[in-house]
Order: structure tokens, then sequence, then C-alpha cells
């Protein structure tokens, strides 16, 4: 009985008259045991792989994930600085944002990071997309560079001189006629009382006209250089589809729709998903230029959440104690972009068979 | 049926050139201006008279720039910062790029997650701020400093800005596509790891590598908001010119209350715009000489940025 259930899993040498593993199954225990000298060995004989990589991951680990630690500012009393010689606060600074004394002051900053995010999908999006479907009518390839040099240049200008650039375009008047070229031109085509009024104000910094101009010289910056990744992808659509649609009887429009849209979807929605990634984290940059206070006529337009935050930690009078409702806040809005990117990457996913991640 | 099918294509040709016209003259119109404003009188700017050619010429904004040595201080910080910020970025990105496009790599998939998982989610302007001045006074205490304004602070800006996962990925997307067989060979032939990344993935990756090369400095020679808040009024002789051009902005800038109480701006010296203007044009300048040597890059690079993973 005993030597048939050995038999199973143990070698019967009849010379000796002796037992033994079998050789595949020490080779395997001999695996096991060595499992981590073995991954020790490989990492040594690699080192130098591991070693690249140190570098990079310092870096980010030193600037990028570091300041994750400050998080937990938002969950003690006081500065943020050296939170853990602060007492636990639990979700004060929350509620102090949502529903207390700052809730105000954020839920607007809030809503106008919403707004200026989904007026810059809404009408930033598509831009690049017309744009690169317009770049294949020019056949010509001198024409069509030209073109593309002019249109990608103002992503290579930086911020400071966008808007330095904007508000002296759009300055209002000092007396009498409004001084910037746009301001003057508005002047000379408009009859309307409240828009001259705000012009002689410098439109940039009306509340009414804000989001749009925002939004206007976004597309300005951007939609040129984001046109090159849509335009690869309409050039790789192959010359045959749209003869064999023509021979169909297909018209321009309907070549578009058949033939085009659906060889770029894939593009299109990766690109998309991008831009939801970084939905929430709007311009802040470029609003804190255009907004720097909170005198500002704009100022209730062009509050973001990373800019509110900034503003209370560098505000005068009780910077340091303002810090935990700042990171609070910025840490909700920050969340609520990841969740979103996440989603759109699983709807992605789901429906299309196009991921990101 | 063929006629007007040539009429829909034809209309949508047109359509497309004169908006695609449109659209290019309105991105170069305001360089355009600025530049014309340089050259033209400040009476001439403020009566709106400047639209495309300078009004009566002059070149005194161009010479108080040219003479004004704090501007060229800065100049050269913002140059010190592009140059030396785009090496040191290029240098921590390149190799953890190669070391991250190699399969035989383990834990690849946690690396790359670590490094993307930036791009979803930030800290937030506090926790950074706060994380260079802690940066800032270690960096101070280590040369014997007790303060971070004791120090330079145009290191911290260097190796602490700047950084760009979707530029690694560029580069690991680059760097996975040069064919396993040369890396094989070269690696029979006895060559070492940096030996193969140097000979080899760099020289077949460069259309990539230039073109990240270009975002890295263009990010650093734009760079604000940071520098500024690091920098602040404290260290004024490490600005780069682009805080110095919004300071002078700013100092120039008088802040009048409208009838609702609101603040706007109304330029207090008539040669403050002009001044701005030249200054524009003087900080655009290494930007366009690069410009169009690179330009034929980033079709190729951009077209590899997708993050696949």
């Amino acid at each position: 009985m005993f030597k048939l259930k050995c038999d199973d899993f143990l070698e019967y040498d009849e010379s000796t008259g002796t037992y033994s593993m079998p050789a595949e199954q020490r080779v395997r225990d001999e695996t096991e045991r060595n499992r981590w000298k073995n991954i020790g060995l490989t990492l040594l004989k690699d080192w130098r792989l591991y070693l690249m990589l140190v570098p990079m991951l310092l870096v980010y680990l030193l600037w990028k994930y570091a300041p994750m630690y400050s998080l937990t500012a938002a969950f003690r009393y006081g500065s943020a600085v050296n939170p853990d010689e602060r007492a636990w606060a639990g979700i004060s600074a929350f509620q102090s944002i949502f529903v207390g004394f700052y809730s105000a002051s954020f839920w607007m900053a809030f809503r106008n990071t919403f707004i200026l995010a989904f007026y810059g999908l809404l009408f930033g999006f598509p831009m690049p997309i017309i744009l690169a479907l317009f770049f294949n009518e020019v056949k010509s390839n001198i024409t069509r560079s030209i073109l593309q040099v002019c249109v990608y240049l103002p992503k290579f200008i930086s911020t400071v001189i966008v808007t330095s650039l904007a508000l002296a375009l759009f300055q209002g008047t000092a007396g009498g006629q409004p001084i910037g070229i746009v301001s003057r031109f508005l002047m000379m085509i408009s009859h309307s009382e409240t828009l001259m009024s705000r012009v002689n104000d410098g439109l940039l910094l009306t509340s009414e006209y804000f989001r749009a101009l925002y939004v206007v010289t976004d597309i300005w910056e951007h939609a040129g250089y984001d046109s090159i990744v849509f335009f690869a992808a309409v050039i790789a659509v192959s010359p045959t589809s749209y003869e064999a649609a023509q021979i169909d009887g297909a018209g321009k429009m309907q070549q578009m729709r058949y033939v085009v849209l659906p060889s770029i979807l894939s593009t299109v929605v990766i690109m998309l998903i991008m831009k939801i990634g970084g939905l929430l984290s709007v311009g802040y940059e470029k609003l804190y230029l255009l907004s720097p206070d909170s005198t500002y006529g704009n100022y209730n337009v062009a509050e973001v959440v990373s800019t509110w935050s900034n503003r209370l930690s560098t505000a005068s009078t009780g910077a340091e104690l303002n810090q935990a409702f700042g990171i609070a806040g910025e840490m909700t809005n920050n969340l609520i972009g990841m969740i979103l990117v996440i989603g759109a990457n699983t709807i992605a996913r789901k429906v299309s068979d196009v991921s990101l991640y | 049926m063929k006629r007007k099918m040539e009429v829909s294509e034809l209309i949508f040709k047109i359509i497309a050139y004169v908006l695609l016209i449109i659209f290019a003259v309105l991105c170069i119109y305001p360089l355009l201006y600025a530049l014309s404003s340089m050259f033209s009188s400040f009476d001439a700017i403020q009566a709106g008279e400047v639209i495309i050619w300078p009004v009566e010429p002059q070149i005194q904004s161009f010479m108080w720039v040219i003479e004004n040595s704090t501007f060229w201080v800065n100049y050269a910080n913002t140059l010190f910062l592009t140059f030396v910020g785009t090496i040191w970025c290029l240098f921590y990105s390149i190799l953890g790029a190669y070391a991250l496009s190699k399969k035989r790599l383990m834990g690849r998939h946690g690396w790359n997650f670590f490094l993307v998982f930036t791009m979803w989610f930030a800290a937030g302007v506090v926790p950074t701020y706060l994380n260079y001045q802690q940066t800032g006074l270690i960096m101070a205490n280590l040369v014997g400093q007790s303060s971070m304004y004791d120090i330079d602070l145009k290191w911290l800006i260097v190796i602490a800005m700047g950084m760009n996962a979707q530029n690694i990925i560029l580069l690991r997307n680059a760097f996975e596509g040069v064919p396993s067989e040369i890396e094989e060979a070269a690696r029979i032939d006895g060559a070492t790891e940096l030996q193969i990344l140097t000979k080899v993935f760099i020289p077949m990756s460069k259309a990539t590598i230039a073109t990240v090369a270009l975002f890295f400095g263009i990010s650093r020679w734009n760079g604000y908001f940071w520098a500024y808040r690091v920098l602040g009024t404290g260290q004024s002789y490490s600005w780069p010119v682009q805080v110095y051009m919004r300071d002078f902005l700013e100092r120039n800038t008088l802040l009048t209350t409208n009838d609702r109480g609101e603040d706007w701006i109304v330029q207090s010296v008539p040669e403050a715009t002009s001044y701005l203007y030249a200054m524009v044009v003087f900080a655009m300048v290494p930007i366009l000489v690069i410009y169009p040597f690179i330009q034929k890059y980033f079709a190729k690079g951009v077209n590899m940025g997708g993050v696949k993973e």
C-alpha cells in the first residue's frame, strides 16, 4: 500500500532498493528555493539597466510624489508646514470649504473651473480636427507648409507674452479712444452700448466677455499645434478609399462622413480622453496672469480652484492658517479630474476598443 | 451627377483655403503687431495708428532694451535655465525611457504606472510650493547656509522643475521601435548597456529626441509661474526674463476703478507699451531662430506620442 503511494511521486531504484526524487521535481524544488536568489541574480546581471532608472525615479519621487505628503495637512489643523506636528482635524477643512466659511469662494472657483474646462472642450476640441480636414484640402506642399508653420507658432509663445499681448490688444480707453487694436476694431463695427462700455474697460477684464475671450485665446494658442495628430490620421486614409466612395457616387460631405471620420475616429477618441484627463487642470498660469488680484473685474469668472488655493495661501494675512483649506479644495478638484480620466478611458474601452492606459 | 460632385468639392476647397488663411494670419498677426509697435512712435501706438507697418519709425524702444542691463541679466538667466535645464531633463528622461523600453525590466508595468500616475493626479499648487521651499532649504543647508535665498535658486529651478511624463513616454515608444536584432548584434559584438544606448538607440531615435528636447527647451524658456513663486522678490537677480517682463508690465500699469467698483488697467507711461513690445520681440528671437529647423520633426515625434501600455 505504502509502496504504491510512494510510486506516485518517488522513483524506485531496483539496484540499490532506495527511493529517490525524480529529476524534474528536484529542479522545480531548487528553482522554488532559489526564487529570490534568482531574482537577485537577474537584477545583478542587469544592474546597469536598473541604475539607469534611478535618476528618473528619484526626480519623480522627490518633486512629484513627495508633495503629495502635504495633502495630509488637509486633515490637520493649521499650517501645512511640518504637518506631523499638528493635531488631526478630521474633515473640518472640507466642511468649511464645502458648506462653511470658504464655501462661497470655493464653489465659485469650482464652478469656474468646470465652465472654463467645458467651454474649452466644447469649442477647443473640434477646432484642430476641422483644421486637419482643411489642411487635407491643400494639395500644394509648399502652401500647406507655410500655413502650418504659421498656425503651430502660437503654441511656442510663453504665457506671459500671450497674456501681455492679449491685455495690450484688448486694452481699454485712457480717456477717449480705446488703445488696443482689437478694442478699436470692435468699437468700429459695434454700436451696442453695453459692449462699448465693456470695451472701454478692457474687454479681457470684464466678467461678461472673459470666458469667451479665454477660450478664443486658448484656441489661438493650441488649435494649430493640436491639429498635427489629426492631420497625420487624415493623410493616412488611403486614396483608394476615396476613389471607391467616389465610384459609389459619394459627394464631398458623404466622403467626409463615411470615409474620413471612421478612419480618424480612434485618434479622436484617444485625444478626447487626453483632453478630459486634463480637463480640470485648466491653465492656472494663464488665469493667474489675466486675473492676478481679486479686485479685477474678471475675478468672479477667472478664479479657478488652483488660483483660489494659491491666493488663499499667499494672502497677506493668515496665509499659513489657510493652507489646509487650499490643499483640501485643490485635492477635491484633482481627485475629480482623476476620476474623469479613468471614467473616460473605461467608457472608451467599452464602446470602441480604443483606450489610452 | 459628376458635375454636382465637383461643385461641392470646389466649394469645400474654397472654404478650407479661406478659413485656413484667415486663421494663419490671425496666428501671426499679434507678433507682427508687436514688431511694428516696437518701431513706432509712442503717440502712434496710443492713437491706434499702427496696424501692420511701423508708423513714425523710431528706435528708442529698441535701444532702451539693448541698454537695459537688468533685462540682459535676466535674459542670461533664462538661457542658463533653458540650456542646463533641458540637458538635465533629457539626461534622466533618456536613461529612464531606455530602461522602461526593455521587456526584460522587472516591474515594468509598475514603473510605467508610477510615471503615468503623475499625469492623472497632481498634489496641487500649495503642496508643490511647500516642497520647493523645503528643497531650497535642504540645498542651502548642504552648502552651509540657513535660508534658501542665500543660495542661487537657479539650480533649484533646474533640477526640480520641468518634469514631463508625456515626453518620457514619447522617448520610450521611440526606443521600443528600434529593432531588437540591432541591439542583439551590438551585444554580441561586446557593447555594454551604455554603449548600446549611446551608439545604437540614441542615433536611431534622433527625430524623437530632437522633438523632446524642443518640448523641454520651450517649456523652460517660457516657464513663469513656479520661477516667480520660488524666487519671488527675494532673489530678483535670478529671475528669468518672463518674470522680468511680467513685473515690468505690472509696475507700469495703473489700476483704476470703474463705475462698477472693478479694477481696470490703464498704462501709466506711454513708452511702457512700446518697451514691452520690444522685450516681447527680443524674448521670442531664440524660439523663432530654432523653430524652422526643428519644426519638421514635430509631426513625426508627436504621432508616436500615444501612451501604449
